[in-house]
C-alpha cells in the first residue's frame, strides 16, 4: 500500500513531486512525439537541479514578462483585460520560441478584479502606468512603525482589518471587521456579526464577489492554458510561488525605507515579525506546488541584494529566516528557485549552506564563474543572460555570450540558461539567439 | 562636553546625535551651524558608502535620523540658510516608470553636497526636462529609471534635448538598477553612474567644482 504523504521522506516527496510533473494527470499529448519533448524537458531540468547525473543538454527557459504581449503587437494592458488575446500571445511566443519550459499565463494577472477592488500597492497599465508598461509598485509605508505589536498578535487579523483596507480601495469598509477568533460561545454570536449588517462592509464583500467571480474566470483560462501546452509538450516551470521572509515585510508592509530603518531602531520587532512570517510563507508555497504537482517554488529577492546592506546585516536579518523557508520547502519536497534580482556576489558564500541538489539560484548580475565556484557542488545556478545585452545587443554577440556562460557556468551539468532580469520588450532575434545558441552550444557529451 | 556631532551622526548614533543637537539648541547656538555639521556628518556618510564601508541600508537610516533632526532644528531657524551652492542639477525618473527609491538617494546626496537640485519626481515627460533647463539654466541632468523600458524613454529624452537644440548645454548622465554603460551608449548620454556617489563626482567633475 502507498504511504501517506505525512510519512514519505523529504526526497520521496520530492521524487513523488517529481513524478507528478513528468507524468501529469489527465493530459492527453497531442503526439507521440510531444510526449517524448515533454518528458525530455522535465527530464532535462530535473537532471540539471539534482547534480546526479549529467543532463543531454543545458535546459534553456526565458522569464519572460510582457514580451509575449510586444511580440504579437499587443500592449500589457491589452493582456491584462483580454484573456482571449492573452491566452493567444503567450502560446504563440512558446511555440516560436520552443524554450524548455515556460512560466504559464499568470504573471500579467486580471486588470478586471484589480479594477474592482481599486488596487492601490501596484498602479497598472491604463491605471497610472502607461497602457504599453507593465505594472509597477508604489513605494509606501502600508504598515506603520507603530503597528508591529498588533501585526505580531494577529498576523490574519492585521491583514483583514487594517492592511487588506489599505491596499483597496474597495475594501476599506473592513476596518471595520471584527476578529471571527470573538465567536466563541452562543452570546458572541449575534453581537460579533452586527458589522457584516452595515450597508458599506456589504459593499465591499460585493466587490469581493465580483472579484472572486472575475477571477475565477481568469483561472479557467491559465489552467486551461497549462493544460494545452503541457499536451503540446512544454512544461510549466512553476509548481509553487512565495515570498522570502524580509522582503515580505520590506515589500508589502514597511517599505524599503521603513525596513532599513528598523534594522537600527526596532531590530527585535523586526526578527520576531520574521519569524512569524516564516511558517506561513512555507505553507503557500509548499501548497500550491502540491496543488500543482510540479516541486519548483519560485521566489523574487529583492532587499538583501550586494549593496543593500552590510554583510552582518544580511546574515543577521535576511539569511536565517530565508534559509529557514528554503529548509522548510526542500522538507516538503519542493526545490525552491530563488530568483536574485541584482547581484549576490558578496552573499555566495553564505547561501552556500543548504543540502545538495535541491535548490537552484537565478542569478541576474552575479559573477558566474564566482558562482560556480563557490556553489556549483551544492546547487543547480541559471541565469545571468544581461538583459541590457538582450534589449540592445546584437544576435551574435548574445550566441558568442551564451557560449561563454555554457561553458564557465555549465561546465560539468548544473546550469539552466536564462535571462538576468525580466524581459518586457527586446527585439525577438536576441530571445532567440539565446534560446537557438544553449540548444547548438549546450549539448553534453 | 558635548559629544561631537559630526563624528556620532556619521556613525549613526540616532539617539545620542540627537542628544546633542538637543544639547546645543538648549545652549542657544546658532540652528545653522548645527545643520552645518549635519550635512558634513552626512558628506561623510556618502564617502563611506562610496569606499563600501556603508550600504544602501546605512544611507536610507542616515535620512531618516537627518529628517528627526530637521523636525527639531527646523523650527528655531529665523531665516533659511543661503548657504553658497556649487551649481545646479535637474533630477528625475524617465517617463513610463515610477520608481523613486533609487532617484531619492541621489537627489539627497547631491542635496548634502552643495548642490541645487531640482528635482521633477518620477514618470517625467521629457518636455518637463526641457522646460527646466531653460528656465534654471542647470548644466547637469541625471535621468533615472528602475525598468528597462527606460532604456527607450533615456534615449527619446536624450534626443528631445537634441530637437530642443540643448544637447551640447547640458550634460546627461543616466542610472538605475539595469543601467550600464552599454545602456549610457545606447540612450546617448555623457556618462552612467552605478551609484549615488558616482552621480556627485559627475556633477562636480562637470560643474568644475572638484
Amino acid at each position: 500500500m502507498e504511504k501517506n504523504w505525512e510519512e514519505l521522506s523529504s526526497d520521496e516527496k520530492r521524487e513523488a513531486l517529481f513524478n507528478r510533473w513528468f507524468s501529469p494527470p489527465d493530459v492527453e499529448f497531442v503526439s507521440p512525439e510531444a510526449e517524448k519533448s515533454y518528458k525530455e524537458r522535465v527530464t532535462r531540468l530535473k537532471d540539471a537541479i539534482e547534480l546526479k547525473k549529467l543532463p543531454d543538454r543545458v535546459p534553456v527557459f526565458a522569464n519572460v514578462g510582457f514580451f509575449p504581449a510586444a511580440y504579437s503587437g499587443m500592449t500589457p494592458q491589452d493582456a491584462m483585460y483580454d484573456y482571449d488575446k492573452l491566452y493567444t500571445a503567450w502560446k504563440k511566443y512558446v511555440l516560436d520560441f520552443e524554450p524548455d519550459a515556460h512560466l504559464g499565463l499568470g504573471i500579467p494577472g486580471s486588470g478586471r478584479v484589480l479594477e474592482i477592488l481599486d488596487y492601490k500597492l501596484y498602479s497598472w497599465p491604463g491605471h497610472g502606468v502607461s497602457p504599453n508598461y507593465c505594472y509597477q509598485y508604489n513605494e509606501a509605508e502600508y504598515m506603520t512603525a507603530d503597528e508591529y505589536d498588533a501585526f505580531l498578535h494577529d498576523p490574519s487579523y492585521f491583514f483583514n482589518s487594517t492592511y487588506l483596507p489599505r491596499i483597496f480601495g474597495a475594501l476599506e469598509p473592513f476596518k471595520m471587521l471584527p476578529n471571527l477568533t470573538s465567536i466563541l460561545k452562543i452570546v458572541f454570536v449575534t453581537p460579533t456579526l452586527i458589522p457584516f449588517g452595515f450597508p458599506e462592509v456589504q459593499n465591499a464583500f460585493k466587490a469581493l464577489l465580483e472579484a472572486g467571480s472575475e477571477a475565477l474566470k481568469w483561472g479557467g483560462f491559465v489552467r486551461g492554458y497549462d493544460k494545452e501546452m503541457t499536451e503540446l509538450g512544454f512544461p510549466n516551470i512553476l509548481g509553487g510561488f512565495t515570498n522570502v521572509p524580509f522582503d515580505v515585510i520590506g515589500d508589502t508592509l514597511r517599505g524599503t525605507r521603513g525596513i532599513m530603518a528598523d534594522m537600527y531602531r526596532r531590530p527585535d520587532k523586526l526578527l520576531q515579525a520574521l519569524e512569524v512570517v516564516t511558517p506561513l510563507m512555507i505553507k503557500l508555497g509548499v501548497s500550491i506546488a502540491k496543488m500543482h504537482g510540479n516541486p519548483i517554488v519560485f521566489m523574487p529577492l529583492h532587499k538583501g541584494a550586494d549593496g543593500f546592506m552590510s554583510d552582518e546585516q544580511f546574515r543577521t536579518f535576511y539569511w536565517p529566516t530565508y534559509r529557514k523557508l528554503l529548509m522548510g520547502l526542500i522538507d516538503e519536497g519542493c526545490v525552491p528557485l530563488s530568483f536574485v534580482e541584482g547581484g549576490y556576489n558578496s552573499r555566495l558564500e553564505v547561501i552556500k549552506d543548504l543540502p545538495k541538489g535541491k535548490a537552484i539560484w537565478w542569478f541576474d548580475k552575479t559573477d558566474m564563474g564566482k558562482a560556480k565556484e563557490i556553489l556549483g557542488d551544492v546547487a543547480c545556478i541559471s541565469g545571468n543572460m544581461p538583459i541590457d545585452l538582450l534589449s540592445v545587443g546584437t544576435p551574435q554577440r548574445i550566441k558568442d555570450h551564451a557560449k561563454k556562460l555554457i561553458e564557465i557556468a555549465g561546465k560539468g551539468g548544473g546550469y539552466i540558461m536564462m535571462n538576468g532580469a525580466v524581459i518586457d520588450n527586446a527585439p525577438p532575434e536576441n530571445l532567440k539567439a539565446m534560446i537557438d545558441a544553449t540548444k547548438e552550444y549546450g549539448a553534453y557529451e | 562636553m558635548a559629544g561631537d556631532l559630526v563624528s556620532t551622526l556619521a556613525d549613526l548614533k540616532e539617539k545620542e546625535a540627537l542628544k546633542i543637537v538637543g544639547d546645543r539648541l538648549g545652549a542657544g547656538e546658532e540652528p545653522l551651524k548645527i545643520m552645518d555639521d549635519a550635512r558634513r556628518a552626512m558628506v561623510i556618510v556618502g564617502e563611506r558608502f562610496a569606499e563600501g564601508e556603508y550600504f544602501i541600508s546605512d544611507l536610507a537610516y542616515s535620512g531618516e535620523i537627518l529628517k528627526a533632526i530637521n523636525d527639531v532644528v527646523k523650527p528655531k531657524l529665523a531665516k533659511k540658510g543661503e548657504a553658497q551652492r556649487l551649481g545646479k542639477v535637474i533630477i528625475g525618473t524617465v517617463a513610463g516608470d515610477i520608481h523613486d527609491i533609487g532617484k531619492d538617494i541621489v537627489v539627497f546626496m547631491l542635496d548634502i553636497n552643495g548642490f541645487e537640485v531640482y528635482d521633477l519626481g518620477v514618470d517625467v515627460p521629457a518636455e518637463k526636462f526641457v522646460d527646466k533647463i531653460k528656465e534654471s539654466g542647470a548644466p547637469v541632468v541625471g535621468l533615472s529609471g528602475f525598468l528597462t523600458l527606460a532604456y527607450d524613454s533615456m534615449k527619446e529624452t536624450i534626443e528631445v534635448f537634441k530637437d530642443a537644440g540643448l544637447r551640447d548645454k547640458v550634460k546627461v548622465m543616466v542610472g538605475g538598477g539595469q543601467i550600464t554603460e552599454e545602456i549610457r551608449e545606447y540612450t546617448g548620454a555623457d556618462a552612467y553612474g552605478k551609484d549615488a556617489m558616482v552621480g556627485v563626482s559627475l556633477a562636480k567633475k562637470w560643474i568644475g567644482a572638484v
